[in-house]
């Protein structure tokens, strides 16, 4: 639904890495005009899996937000989620409100999206115990 | 052993290359640059190390209270194990500051050095203007031109009024 709204073009820029045992969610996906197309299905759920992994460790948090947020797109409340969730895992609280705050950087203009996020994300947030950047003030300077 | 002391003292920041002897002189000084760095970008969210790498006794204890629920934390604490491991929030990021004026300044007080470079280049370095530069030469310069008609249609010719030898009004 963002990305109808935000994504510019289908041959946006993508990670192109050796795909390897574990790390299959960064496959390559290249802008060509022929060529299956990944739906936005698809692109969601290959990213929740990522996220979801279980025993994912830090650098993988790293590398996986850093990438998504490369990306011409607000990534999907679920996909959030799952990293928040990762976050949790991990033990890292910073980096869980350092993703709202990429998150709402990402919309730019689009003043509308961060809110709705927030609203999608609130029973994790709740759940995790995670404050949102406003709520600690870090949003102002 | 020597080698693993070192890696052991660089604490939490990840060495990626292998740690190898060379020819009996010892482990290779690792330099700060060949390590990960860390730097606040909008479009890279989380850096490869954390900012704060010594963490104080209090800083020790709050990263334990990490490890249980977050809910028990306070919003203090939960700021400052933001500023653990992040230097700058996107909000302080992305703030203006005020290098703009020292970037003008710097500019300006290099050119007003070139222009002293050049006023003392003129006094010091060059001899005088060559003698085709005199006003009487310049004033026969400019007749010849006029009699030879130099752009009479637009130009200096057509400026000059000839049978009242003057310039036209």
């Amino acid at each position: 639904m963002f990305r109808a709204a935000v994504r510019l073009s289908v041959s946006g820029v993508r990670s192109i890495t050796r795909t390897q045992p574990g790390c299959q969610a960064l496959l390559a996906s290249r802008g060509y005009s022929h060529g299956k197309q990944e739906t936005d299905e698809e692109f969601d759920a290959r990213w929740v899996t990522y996220f979801n992994k279980s025993d994912i460790d830090a650098w993988e948090l790293r590398k996986g937000m850093n990438t998504l947020i490369g990306y011409d797109l607000v990534p999907e409340p679920k996909i959030v989620e799952a990293a928040l969730k990762a976050c949790r895992r991990l033990n890292d609280l910073a980096s869980a409100i350092r993703i709202l705050e990429a998150v709402k950087d990402k919309a730019g203009p689009h003043k509308d999206i961060y809110p709705y996020l927030i609203q999608e994300l609130k029973p994790t947030l709740e759940e995790l115990g995670i404050s949102t950047p406003e709520e600690l003030g870090i949003d102002k300077v | 052993m020597l080698a693993t002391t070192a890696l052991r003292l660089l604490g939490k920041r990840a060495i990626s290359t292998s740690v190898c002897l060379r020819g009996g002189h010892g482990v290779a000084k690792i330099e700060a640059y060949t390590l990960p760095a860390y730097f606040d970008r909008r479009e890279n969210p989380l850096p490869d190390i954390c900012y704060v790498q010594d963490l104080s006794v209090e800083q020790v204890s709050l990263k334990e209270k990490e490890q249980g629920s977050w809910a028990a934390l306070s919003n203090e604490e939960k700021v400052a194990l933001y500023r653990i491991s992040f230097k700058q929030s996107f909000a302080e990021m992305g703030e203006a500051t005020a290098e703009w004026k020292t970037v003008i300044g710097g500019v300006l007080f290099v050119v007003g050095f070139t222009g002293l470079i050049v006023l003392w280049q003129r006094k010091f370095v060059f001899g005088p203007v060559p003698h085709t530069f005199d006003p009487e030469w310049k004033a026969k310069e400019l007749q010849r031109m006029l009699d030879m008609r130099m752009n009479p249609v637009e130009g200096l010719s057509a400026k000059w009024d000839s049978e009242n030898k003057q310039w036209k009004k």
